[in-house]
C-alpha cells in the first residue's frame, strides 16, 4: 500500500492527481490501498474513496498536517466522515488569509468523476497554530492514527527540520522518504527502533505513487491498518527493499 | 546596494536572476521558518536561509524579498530553480552558515 497520495487539492500536486488516474495507477501497481493526504484539507477524500470503490481500490482517509514547527504530520481517520469533522478543526488553526494560487498553484476541490466543483481558498500550504504535540494529541482525540511524514527530508520532515525526535511525542508510526534506507536511518537514529516505519511516495504526480511498504493485513481497512502499525495480532508492516518495490 | 554588490562582496553563485541583478537591498532577514518570514520579511530585503526547497520561491514572491541567499552550500532541486527563474525570484548561493553570512552582510551596512 502507499499512504501518501496528493490529489489536485494540494498546491504543489500536478494537475493529473485526479480520483479516477490515480486509483487506476494503483490499481496497476496491484497496490490494495492508498491513503489520500492533501495539506491541512481532506476535501477530496469522499471522491477518491467513491473512484476506489469503482476500482476496487481501499482509500484511506487522511490529511497531511503542517504542524507550527513546519513539520509534517500524517493523520488517518476510520472513514471520510470522521476525517472530514477533524478537518474542521484544523481549518479553525489555520492561519488568516488566502492562498495565493499563482505562487503556490491551484488547490481545487474535485468529483469522484474528475469535475471541478470548486477551488479551496484557504491557505493550506501553511503552518497550523498546533505544535507537533497538539497536532498527535488531536488526532488520537478523534480517533486517527498520526505518522511523522517523510522524517529523513530537510524541509518539512521531523528529524530534517528539529534534528530530534520529540521525547513524548506520541506516533502510531514514522514514515520515511522514498529514497531513505531504513537500516541506515535507524542506525544513524537509533531512538527510531521504538516505532513502526513506513515508507510511502508522497507522490505529487501519478508516476510516482509506488508500493514501498508491504503490510500483512486481512483486508485493507483502517482497523487492519491499526492492527499493522502496532504490529499485533499477527499484522505487520515493513518496508520493501528498493528492488523489491516494483513486483509486489 | 545592489544585490550584484552583495554577490560581488561575499563570493556568491547566482542560482537564478542572474539578469535582475541591479534591484536594490533595503535591509536584511533571516530565518529558516516560513511563516516568520512571510510575517516578518520586508519588500527589497536579503532573506537568509538554509531551505531550498519550492515554497521558498513561493515566499520570497509573495514577500518580494530582493534576493534569497541560501547557506551551508545547499542546492536547490531543479523544480525549485525552474520556479524560480519563472517567478523572476533571484537565488543566491554560499558554503557559509548562515551566522557567517548575516555577519558579512552586517559589515557591508545592511540592517535587520
Amino acid at each position: 500500500m502507499d499512504l501518501h497520495v496528493h490529489t489536485v487539492l494540494s498546491a504543489c500536486a500536478e494537475l493529473e492527481m485526479l480520483p479516477g488516474p490515480i486509483v487506476e495507477r494503483a490499481r496497476a501497481l496491484g497496490l490494495a490501498g492508498i491513503g489520500v493526504t492533501d495539506h491541512n484539507s481532506a476535501e477530496n477524500v469522499l471522491a477518491v474513496s467513491e473512484a476506489g470503490r469503482r476500482a476496487g481500490v481501499a482509500v484511506f482517509a487522511g490529511l497531511e498536517l503542517q504542524a507550527k514547527e513546519e513539520v509534517h504530520i500524517l493523520a488517518f481517520f476510520p472513514g471520510a466522515g470522521q476525517a472530514l469533522r477533524f478537518q474542521e478543526e484544523v481549518y479553525r488553526q489555520l492561519p488568516a488569509g488566502q492562498n495565493d494560487p499563482r505562487r503556490f498553484g491551484h488547490q481545487l476541490v474535485v468529483s469522484a468523476d474528475g469535475e471541478l466543483l470548486r477551488e479551496n481558498t484557504r491557505f493550506l500550504q501553511a503552518p497550523l497554530a498546533w505544535p507537533l504535540r497538539e497536532c498527535a494529541e488531536a488526532i488520537h482525540a478523534h480517533g486517527g492514527l498520526a505518522i511523522a511524514a517523510h522524517i529523513d527530508r530537510p524541509a518539512y520532515g521531523l528529524l530534517g527540520v528539529l534534528g530530534v525526535l520529540p521525547p513524548g511525542l506520541f506516533l502510531d508510526a514514522v514514515e520515511l522518504s522514498r529514497h531513505a534506507d531504513p537500516a541506515e536511518w535507524t542506525a544513524r537514529e537509533p531512538a527510531l527502533r521504538q516505532f513502526t516505519l513506513i515508507s510511502s511516495s508522497d507522490a505529487h504526480r501519478l508516476a510516482e505513487i509506488a508500493a514501498q511498504t508491504w503490510f500483512r493485513v486481512a483486508e485493507p481497512t483502517f482497523e487492519e491498518l491499526k492492527l499493522a502499525l502496532q504490529g499485533t495480532a499477527g499484522r505487520e508492516a515493513h518496508i520493501l527493499a528498493v528492488e523489491r518495490r516494483h513486483v509486489q | 546596494m545592489t544585490v550584484q554588490q552583495i554577490v560581488d562582496a561575499l563570493g556568491l553563485k547566482v542560482l537564478s536572476g542572474d539578469g535582475l541583478l541591479e534591484r536594490a537591498v533595503s535591509g536584511g532577514y533571516a530565518s529558516d521558518l516560513l511563516s516568520y518570514v512571510m510575517a516578518k520579511a520586508q519588500p527589497g530585503e536579503v532573506w537568509v536561509t538554509l531551505q531550498a526547497h519550492p515554497n521558498v520561491v513561493a515566499v520570497a514572491s509573495l514577500t518580494d524579498v530582493a534576493c534569497v541567499i541560501i547557506t551551508e552550500g545547499i542546492q536547490p532541486d531543479e523544480v525549485t530553480l525552474a520556479k524560480a527563474r519563472q517567478e523572476g525570484v533571484i537565488l543566491l548561493g554560499t558554503n557559509e552558515d548562515t551566522f557567517r553570512t548575516v555577519a558579512r552582510l552586517a559589515a557591508l551596512g545592511l540592517e535587520g
